[in-house]
């Protein structure tokens, strides 16, 4: 792994305040040539991450973005068997080369530039529970094999692969042991009061206060499908300037704040938080 | 690294394997899966010179190698301030305890007096007792009234004469409750019982009926090549429905009532399945002990579905899937107005609601969050013989599944007419 300490030293850019961790780890996984596997909550920044990785270290950036039919050999290649059997029709193409209809997909692409990319696989836990061990081999080899036409597409730079998660399923554990790991946390009050001051620089500072702790007693009921992140805070602070409500009609009681609505999306989060108060009854 | 125990000044060296012996071995005691795979790449990056020679440095770039899930954090935190600032190592006798009173078993066999005496204290209070109490002992203890140990009338212990207490483990008296927590009889209790979304899901997807039915066309390359071919070689596309999965899952789960301690159990398999979009359709559906006249179409709201359109409606080949406890008055479940939900008016006993959704849909098993042992109520043993029942465990559900997939589904049987009366 010579090569990897050459590309070592995201300092993050000027947009992406990264944390001094975060900094330290992209540099590791950089090192390792492994993945980086980003969980958080939604909202924390996961994303944004590897458009800063790649503006930082100056790396074009490819974007995979899985979704719930996504396979894993979709971000290797596709063969256009259609077009093949549409061009056969007529003279005037030779549908001979079947490498004409084989497009790579993101992985294939990242694979195959010419030098080192970022490639960031997005919402990996949104496909099939089986979708991250269909990568496992290409991930490690850096290399696969097209069937079709006895190709084998191998990476000449390792690329930088980040992988967010949104922790809505588990991944297994032999694709965990070949990643390098860091979770980013929910903002604490000091960062979230400082995201709130970009949204909203001029926001009465008893209101900031009160809104703040009345949104993290709400996030602290316990069982929530859902917890409110910060753009739900965003809009519901939207929500309160809008009808002038000031800081004394938030109260302390996490069912009681108004617009409730805007920071739990589904009913069955809106009745625990209003129980939240009172002692829990068994029915 | 040949010889054993380096002497005292051996140099930093011996000193550096030590600390990250401790490190690696402290961390797989702690319960945190890590491999030599993972051990081996953090020496690489240290001997690659990535992490500056820097205790906080290398506090995060380890824990990013070592450490593959945000669970583990602060066991992760406890081991490294073992090994680094001299703490203690995370105690997982205390975890073990807490896991233990987190899943209320149904105590078996107390008498009268001792479940009058078990109002004394909620499960919560009996909680935060336990751990005050814990943090104030620091030893072995036997008798007395107050401190976790043997014998003696504290609520906490074995052996004791405390009916409300909690007895931790064991038959007899003779041992304190670390020892026996020490013993990890919980150990294969916890594998089995604690479920993550992944491991069901996993097992959930077995579930399926493949056909070729509907959806989206897609292009038949074997057969456009055949078309093609007896076309003259003039092109003829051949578009055919995906194979898809066409499984139909009714989900009723039993919620409330003596359901509650199992609540998040129930959960963590109603969020496996619903993610798993893997299905046809899945139908959750709620209701509260039994099923009667009608069923809960969410876990709190109050619109509800006629039972009788759901074995009108829907399909015969739907897999049906309960899950629940079984257990209730014999009342609830065979006599007429037996339901114990005040608006629920119906003459026809819940037994004989569970007989119809049973014979309309052959296919279906009955999932129960308590461990076999405990199936012994009447009521569990009557659903029990007409709908085939697993506990609902990893294991459990893996054969619930397999019973659901067999080709000849289980013979329903004859309802027994007699079980049935008004008064007990």
């Amino acid at each position: 792994m010579s090569e990897t300490k050459t590309a070592s030293g995201w300092q993050g850019t000027g947009d992406y305040i990264a944390s001094e961790d975060l900094r330290r780890i992209v540099n590791v996984a950089v090192a390792l040539g492994r993945p980086l596997l980003v969980k958080g909550e939604p909202g924390t920044g996961k994303t944004l991450l590897a458009q800063s990785v790649a503006r930082g270290l100056g790396l074009p950036l490819l974007t995979w973005h899985v979704k719930s039919t996504t396979k894993a050999r979709d971000g290797l290649y596709v063969y256009d068997t259609v077009q093949r059997l549409y061009d056969s029709r007529f003279d005037d193409h030779d549908v001979s080369d079947i490498a004409k209809y084989i497009h790579l997909g993101p992985l294939g692409q990242a694979f195959d530039a010419p030098s080192r990319v970022v490639l960031l696989i997005d919402e990996v836990d949104k496909a099939d529970v089986e979708f991250p061990n269909d990568l496992l081999h290409e991930l490690d080899a850096m290399s696969f094999t097209i069937p079709e036409t006895g190709r084998v597409v191998t990476a000449k730079e390792r690329p930088v692969v980040i992988i967010t998660s949104n922790n809505e399923k588990e991944l297994p554990d032999a694709f965990l042991r070949r990643v390098v790991f860091h979770f980013i946390a929910f903002p604490d009050e000091t960062l979230m009061r400082d995201i709130v001051d970009v949204h909203f620089p001029t926001l009465d500072k008893a209101l900031l206060d009160a809104a703040i702790a009345a949104f993290y007693r709400v996030r602290k009921v316990d069982g929530l499908r859902k917890r409110p992140s910060t753009s739900e805070l965003v809009d519901w602070i939207a929500a309160l300037l809008s009808s002038g409500l000031d800081a004394s009609a938030l109260g302390d009681n996490p069912g009681g704040v108004p617009f409730i609505g805007t920071l739990l999306k589904q009913e069955r989060d809106i009745v625990l938080a209003q129980e939240a108060r009172s002692p829990k009854r068994w029915r | 690294m040949g010889t054993a125990d380096p002497p005292p000044d051996a140099g930093a060296g011996a000193r550096r394997r030590l600390l990250f012996g401790d490190l690696f071995f402290g961390l797989r005691r702690a319960g945190i899966p890590i491999g030599l795979g993972d051990w081996m790449a953090l020496m690489r990056v240290l001997h690659d010179g990535v992490v500056r020679p820097d205790l906080a440095d290398f506090y995060t770039v380890a824990r990013a190698v070592l450490v593959k899930h945000e669970a583990h954090y602060d066991l992760w935190d406890q081991v490294f301030a073992a090994v680094f600032a001299g703490g203690a190592f995370p105690k997982k006798v205390h975890d073990e305890l807490l896991a233990w009173l987190d899943s209320p078993l149904p105590l078996p066999d107390l008498s009268e007096e001792e479940l009058a005496a078990l109002e004394q204290h909620s499960l919560e209070r009996l909680r935060e007792l336990f751990e005050e109490r814990r943090k104030e002992q620091d030893e072995r203890h036997d008798g007395g009234n107050r401190w976790i140990g043997t014998g003696g009338t504290s609520p906490f212990g074995n052996g004791g004469r405390n009916p409300a207490g909690i007895r931790v483990g064991g038959q007899g008296g003779g041992k304190s409750a670390i020892q026996v927590a020490m013993e990890r009889r919980f150990a294969d209790y916890r594998s089995d019982r604690i479920l993550d979304t992944r491991q069901i899901a996993v097992a959930l997807r077995r579930l399926r009926r493949l056909s070729r039915v509907d959806g989206d066309l897609e292009l038949d390359v074997d057969e456009s090549i055949d078309e093609t071919c007896r076309n003259a070689g003039f092109l003829s596309l051949a578009f055919r429905p995906p194979r898809k999965n066409q499984a139909r899952v009714l989900l009723m789960m039993d919620v409330g009532g003596s359901m509650t301690p199992y609540t998040r159990l129930v959960e963590t398999l109603f969020s496996a399945a619903k993610n798993l979009h893997h299905w046809k359709k899945l139908e959750p559906l709620f209701f509260h002990n039994c099923v009667y006249s009608r069923v809960f179409e969410s876990m709190t709201g109050s619109k509800t579905l006629p039972t009788a359109e759901l074995l009108q409606d829907r399909p015969k080949d739907t897999f049906l899937i309960f899950v629940g406890d079984a257990s209730m008055a014999p009342s609830e479940l065979l006599s007429p107005h037996g339901a114990i939900d005040y608006f629920e008016h119906g003459e026809t006993p819940g037994f004989v609601w569970l007989h119809r959704l049973r014979a309309r849909f052959e296919r279906a098993v009955w999932l129960n969050p308590l461990p076999p042992e405990y199936w012994r109520g009447y009521t569990t043993e009557l659903i029990g013989g007409l709908i085939p029942m697993f506990p609902l465990s990893l294991a459990g559900i893996t054969a619930a599944i397999d019973r659901l997939l067999k080709r000849t589904p289980t013979p329903v049987p004859e309802l027994d007419e007699s079980l049935l009366r008004g008064h007990w």
